[in-house]
């Protein structure tokens, strides 16, 4: 009898090249264009390449400025959530108290909310406290957007951490302190560091709060490329997008190495 | 002198019952002494609550006559083994070992000669440099259980620190582990489910149940004279058989109307009783001989010896036989039961009853 010969999964191939495609597609078409001098229809690929586009994003103040201010602003606000939501994670993961899974779900349910509207909201308690248009107005409501990741990654980590080696320690002689430095910290570090980079991107590319606590004093990044990519050259908007992506792939392929997908999966109760 | 007393300790979760009340035991200074349970029963919990892992919400604990229930841990002088040996994963072998004396800040000179001394003394030198995760399972084993000995304890904790392991490294590190305390003689308390091990390990055994204690002693004395059905049922390897019967006119009446005779039964007639039969007290005679007549069942061969499965009507008996009798299921045998071999039990409570049989045997071993 005829061995029958494997067929080629053709549909799969075919998913796999759509959503590839999709995915892939309008990135590339973003680098191309902030190299891209001239570009015109019905041309494939630019007739003309080359970095004046660059230059002259480089050249302007009110470029470099807002990316300047996102960074400060990033870094503040993702430092902030850490210091407050790792011991928060600490407590979840190792604390028995009531309300416990009430509390941890309440930070989901508060991304569930369309943040625009929760940011109107705010902006109306911020007015009466003259937050609205400061600089720590903004770093309070950024940080909202880090809750997720620095709760719920930090808890798996130091829920997957068996407490027995924290008895061991405690059984060795070592303080509670000691025992949390040296022994559960050095263990949840790439679980910590992950979930840092994650919140830092994502605070990097919150628009909503900006706009509506931040502006018109404060212009991060984002706001920046919103006001870029209202107007008639695509090339500036495509050069500030490529300089914000690449910084913020690495990192995240970074985080890829500190720790598995399974470990953030984990942390979203995978 | 590290004697561990506890006296009437108790332990409860919130509003829960107790887990565990009124235990009182104490352990003499140098002694092996093993809890034996099966899971659940509190004795991890028993162990936690000596090495201060748990507070104890009623009673006592005491080490070398000091009261600990408020000391931390790190106060009480007791090195605990884990049951996954809780190695840190990102220190080396020798690092793991000396944390305790690097803790105590003993200067690193001293810290490593210590360190050396302790691994060669378990077989670790050439593995010093290494990771917990580049670990055999006997391996991360014996790095626990150097990082116990290097701080040189008064009272070493076991809890269940072999049931991880396959069964030939686990009889290999039972051996050494009783080694190590012959050599040591710190008190040592290893907490485990496994018969066999306690048996092999105690001095003393502590056979425990639903949070209580239902047995201390010896573990020959505890194979020999259990004092409930559920100590007796729990050791020795194949289980005890257990017929329920009544007393009557110096014999007991199984339930099918088989009338197994004992001596010393005067005075308790009417009592209902289990009676307990160990196998390999048994033995198997030819048909119509012995004191009662069963029809094998089947016969699981063991090399060493035979476990035959009898039935007695419709009660089923195993019988542990040495000798290569050639017996097929459907084979009429007898099994003859010497007097001395049959441990009574209230049918009731389950705890033991003392035969004048029993109490003679008692007399002949003293004397």
């Amino acid at each position: 009898m005829k061995a029958r010969r494997k067929k080629l999964p053709v549909g799969g191939i075919a998913i796999l090249l759509a959503m590839s495609l999709a995915m892939v597609g309008p990135i590339l078409s973003v680098i191309i264009w902030a190299f891209a001098v001239k570009w015109r229809y019905p041309n494939l690929l630019p007739t003309e390449w080359g970095l004046k586009y660059w230059r002259i994003m480089l050249g302007r103040d009110t470029v470099i400025e807002p990316i300047l201010t996102s960074l400060a602003l990033t870094s503040v606000a993702t430092t902030m959530a850490a210091l407050i939501c790792w011991p928060a994670a600490y407590a979840f993961a190792r604390l028995q108290f009531p309300g416990r899974q009430l509390f941890l779900f309440s930070f989901i349910a508060a991304n569930a909310v369309p943040k625009f509207a929760l940011f109107v909201s705010i902006a109306v308690v911020f007015l009466n406290l003259n937050l609205v248009g400061t600089f720590w107005g903004v770093v309070v409501v950024q940080m909202l957007s880090a809750v997720l990741f620095m709760i719920w990654i930090p808890t798996a980590a130091f829920r997957s951490i068996p407490p027995a080696l924290e008895e061991a320690g405690f059984d060795l002689g070592a303080s509670h302190l000691r025992v949390f430095v040296m022994i559960t910290l050095p263990q949840a570090l790439p679980a910590l560091a992950a979930s840092y980079v994650l919140a830092f991107v994502s605070i990097l590319f919150e628009v909503d709060s900006a706009l509506l606590i931040g502006a018109p004093q404060i212009t991060t990044m984002p706001l920046l490329l919103l006001s870029l990519s209202a107007q008639v050259i695509v090339q500036e908007a495509a050069v500030l997008c490529v300089m914000i992506w690449v910084p913020c792939f690495a990192l995240l392929l970074l985080t890829r190495r500190f720790m598995s997908s399974k470990g953030i999966a984990q942390g979203f109760g995978a | 002198m590290a004697e561990i007393r506890i006296d009437k300790v108790s332990k409860s979760y919130g509003k829960e019952k107790a887990l565990m009340q009124g235990i009182d035991l104490t352990i003499m200074d140098g002694e092996f002494v093993v809890i034996l349970g099966p899971s659940g029963c509190g004795k991890s919990t028993l162990l936690r609550m000596i090495a201060g892992l748990e507070a104890v919400t009623g009673g006592t604990i005491s080490i070398a006559g000091q009261v600990v229930n408020d000391l931390e841990p790190r106060e009480r002088g007791c090195a605990m083994v884990f049951q996954n040996y809780a190695l840190y994963p990102h220190m080396t072998v020798a690092e793991n070992i000396g944390y305790a004396l690097r803790v105590a800040r003993v200067a690193k000179a001293e810290r490593m000669a210590r360190v050396a001394m302790v691994a060669g003394s378990v077989g670790l030198t050439e593995f010093l440099d290494r990771k917990p995760g580049q670990l055999s399972g006997g391996q991360r084993q014996r790095v626990a259980m150097a990082r116990a000995i290097v701080r040189e304890p008064k009272v070493f904790l076991f809890d269940e620190p072999l049931s991880n392991l396959d069964a030939t490294l686990r009889v290999q590190m039972r051996h050494e582990i009783r080694k190590i305390h012959n050599r040591i003689g710190a008190t040592s308390v290893f907490v485990t489910h496994d018969q066999q091990e306690g048996m092999t390990l105690a001095d003393r055994l502590v056979v425990m149940n639903k949070g209580t204690i239902e047995q201390v002693g010896s573990p020959e004395e505890i194979y020999e004279r259990p004092a409930s059905t559920y100590v007796a049922g729990f050791i020795g390897s194949p289980a005890m058989n257990f017929l329920p019967g009544e007393i009557q006119g110096g014999a007991v009446i199984l339930e099918n109307g088989i009338r197994l005779p004992v001596p010393g039964l005067s005075g308790l007639d009417g009592t209902m009783v289990q009676v307990g039969l160990r196998p390999e007290r048994l033995s198997l005679t030819g048909p119509g001989r012995g004191q009662i007549s069963a029809r094998v069942d089947f016969v699981e061969e063991l090399g060493s010896a035979r476990l035959a499965h009898v039935l007695v009507e419709d009660i089923a008996i195993s019988v542990l036989t040495g000798d290569k009798l050639a017996i097929a299921p459907g084979d009429e045998v007898g099994i003859a039961i010497a007097p001395c071999v049959v441990q009574l039990f209230d049918g009731t409570t389950g705890k033991r009853i003392e035969t004048a049989a029993h109490a003679a045997q008692q007399v002949e071993t003293v004397s």
